[in-house]
């Protein structure tokens, strides 16, 4: 599955190591939730970026202690219509400032892309090759959103208290 | 009347040529029929037993003439002359095209209409009460805060994928007729012992297969926090609700498993962390909001102008129609008027592409040119001059929808049932069609009093059958359909669940039965002002039970 990594196809750099594989000397790494967790000072140890899976019905929370020294968070979408990662990847984003690559992992379709960056993603495992060449375009889909979701877009109601604030061009003149 | 500003229109236009693409990808087969069923239902298209129907979100039931001239031009154009309007306040059209629909998008985006939140698992439509602004039981218009809600719910990048649908309803009256308690979320607006005006919260009532009645997690909650509030609710939601079986997904079902208090808690720390971040409202959102609103510019009239007691006395059809279809305004000299679309032996809620038209025409010249859809599938006037009144019963009349059954025994509410719906298990539109045709004594409807008939052609419960005055439940058993009965439902500020009056009744005895129900009411009331479901509460089903089933 194509990486796309803030817009770009990006080679992934990380290994993913399962449960119970002895972690290698050096290198980027990803492991699961459950054995982060087990051993999560030991992992953090090696001199190399660590990334974590993390289940979709697990509390985030669990991984405050460890983000900043976590360089990598994946969350999941076990199918497009599961939108529990919507809801993590905020509070790692907006509420434990979470500044590390975010990535999207699952059924990650086009239709989903503008959501998912919104939520605060900037990595997704694209799930279908033919969909990378429309990332540019689902992202330039929409150029208005109501609601602010802590990804930087200007959500419509400051766009229109702004222009309470400032009198429009010619008002201004009268 | 709210008024789109560019940036509304801006996010319509975007929507119309995102469905275009979505909907060109499934007919060249770049996407599936599973993957694409998201996306049109996203855009309230549902594919149903014999075609695709469209949906088309009218918040808060709030339309303009325009607005109105372009549904029936929808039908004309695209469907088969007629719409129908819903439970929630909306429209849909049952014969649509799927290589029509981007183009019936963009048609009906030219007058600010679209169908984003009519379906999926996201926040549907918003509802309130089709007299907000008008009625003289209310303390503020609640659409304000619907159109608040409905703006930062559309297209939301956290909630757009909930574990199941999830609806919202308003209420600012005492009176509720927006049904709040049957909601997922329901907000009261009400004034605080300080004088303040806030909102109460209800959260997990529902319908469906398993029905509950909202619990309060919230007694006041002060305006500037309605959407962190919210948004912490839909967090909590979306996080922990079932996902493993769709009947149990609702809130409802995760506010009786974990408790009320319980979830009232995961809410409270949720929002905690929320709610002075930047979804706190700044009241000049709110006013900017509240500016969109229009309201009509209002005559000084006299209250009950002496012509229309004469016409009262000179009319008799006119005299029982204006004491059915017509309710008080706040403005003294104006009036509400309810349009029935529940004529004898047609669809309740149906309305075709001709009288659309005849309706946007009459409310450009009676009503400011502006329409409410209530969730009784009825329209409204709100705006009357009570002068005009006559002139436009006549008009009314004349186009079929000013049957005086208004909360009346033949105006029953149904959803679409076995003639379309793909998930229906009996039907629905005939079982109240002969209900009409039993009932169309307006006499013996008007000394029956107010009394609902709901009916569900499955127990999806569309057509709201728990809390009909007189329930009806479409099952199916060995290949036949039967009908469940409850009495003693309501959906108002008193909501109440009704209960089961006995074994289920073939097809062909529903309404034989409807009748033996009402027939021992009238003998069973106390006085004649002693309400149907007043008499079901004072007495239970039992005595009920013993006439219909003595009977059979």
């Amino acid at each position: 599955m194509p990486l796309i990594k803030n817009g770009r196809v990006t080679e992934d750099r990380y290994i993913k190591i399962l449960d119970d594989a002895p972690l290698p000397e050096d290198g980027p790494v990803i492991v699961p939730a459950a054995r982060f967790l087990a051993d999560a000072e030991e992992i953090l140890r090696r001199n190399a970026p660590v990334g974590v899976i993390w289940p979709n019905n697990r509390r985030v929370a669990e991984l405050e202690p460890y983000l900043d020294r976590v360089s990598l968070v994946i969350l999941v979408f076990p199918s497009f219509k599961d939108g529990r990662a919507y809801s993590q990847a905020r509070q790692l984003r907006e509420r434990y400032g979470f500044r590390g690559e975010l990535r999207a992992t699952g059924q990650i379709l086009r239709d989903q892309f503008l959501f998912q960056v919104r939520a605060g993603f900037d990595a997704l495992d694209v799930a279908k090759a033919g969909d990378v060449d429309a990332f540019a375009a689902a992202l330039a889909r929409y150029t208005v959103f109501y609601q602010p979701a802590g990804e930087g877009r200007i959500a419509a109601a400051r766009q229109r208290a702004a222009r309470l604030a400032v009198p429009a061009p010619g008002e201004a003149m009268l | 009347m709210y008024l789109y500003d560019e940036l509304d229109r801006t996010i319509v236009a975007e929507r119309v040529a995102e469905f275009r693409d979505q909907v060109g990808r499934r007919i060249s087969g770049a996407l599936t029929e599973e993957e694409f069923k998201l996306l049109r239902l996203m855009n309230g298209v549902y594919l149903q037993l014999h075609a695709y129907m469209l949906r088309i979100s009218i918040p808060y039931g709030t339309l303009s003439s325009r607005q109105l001239r372009m549904l029936a031009h929808v039908g004309r154009r695209y469907d088969r002359n007629y719409g129908h309007f819903t439970t929630r306040q909306n429209i849909q059209f049952n014969w649509i095209k799927l290589e029509d629909l981007p183009n019936a998008t963009a048609d009906l985006a030219s007058a600010g209409l679209h169908g984003m939140q009519t379906s999926g698992n996201c926040v549907r439509n918003i509802t309130t009460d089709q007299w907000a602004g008008v009625a003289p039981d209310e303390i503020e218009d609640p659409r304000i805060w619907a159109e608040l809600l409905r703006q930062h719910c559309t297209m939301h990048p956290e909630f757009s994928f909930l574990p199941r649908k999830f609806k919202i309803a308003v209420t600012a009256a005492t009176h509720d007729r927006a049904a709040v308690k049957v909601h997922d979320i329901g907000l009261r607006l009400h004034r605080n012992g300080a004088g303040e005006v806030g909102f109460e919260v209800l959260v997990g009532g529902g319908l469906g297969r398993t029905p509950f009645i909202a619990k309060s997690i919230r007694p006041f909650l002060p305006k500037r926090d309605i959407l962190s509030y919210t948004e912490a609710i839909l967090r909590v939601y979306n996080q922990f609700a079932r996902r493993d079986n769709i009947y149990k997904a609702r809130i409802k079902i995760l506010v009786h498993d974990l408790g009320a208090e319980a979830f009232a808690r995961e809410v409270e720390a949720e929002w905690q962390h929320i709610k002075d971040g930047p979804l706190a409202l700044d009241p000049a959102v709110v006013a900017e909001i509240a500016a969109r609103f229009r309201y009509p510019d209002y005559a000084r009239l006299d209250e009950n102008p002496p012509e229309l007691a004469q016409l009262r006395n000179a009319d008799r059809r006119f005299d029982t129609w204006l004491g059915n279809a017509v309710a008080n305004h706040k403005v003294p000299g104006y009036a509400i008027v309810t349009l029935s679309l529940k004529p004898e032996g047609g669809p309740p809620g149906d309305a075709t592409s001709d009288q659309m038209d005849a309706i946007a025409d009459l409310a450009d010249r009676y009503s400011f040119g502006e329409i409410r859809v209530g969730h009784e599938q009825n329209l409204v006037f709100p705006h009357v001059a009570q002068r005009d009144l006559a002139e436009l019963w006549r008009a009314l009349d004349a186009i079929g929808v000013a049957t005086p059954n208004v909360g009346l025994v033949s105006d029953i509410i149904a959803c679409p049932g076995l003639d379309y719906c793909s998930l229906a298990n009996a039907r629905a539109i005939p079982v109240a069609q002969e209900l009409t045709r039993r009932f169309r004594d307006l006499d013996l409807a008007r000394d029956l009093g107010r009394l609902h008939i709901n009916i569900s052609g499955c127990i999806n419960a569309c057509g709201h059958h728990h809390v009909g005055h007189i329930g009806i439940l479409g099952v199916e058993k060995n290949g036949e359909e039967f009908y469940q009965i409850t009495l003693g439902g309501r959906a108002d500020e008193r909501a109440e669940l009704g209960a089961l009056l006995g074994p289920a009744v073939p097809y062909g005895k529903v309404a034989d039965a409807v009748e033996e129900v009402v027939a021992a009411y009238l003998e069973l009331r106390e006085r004649p002002s002693e309400k149907f479901v007043e008499t079901v509460k004072r007495l239970g089903v039992e005595p009920f039970k013993e006439r219909v089933y003595a009977t059979h």
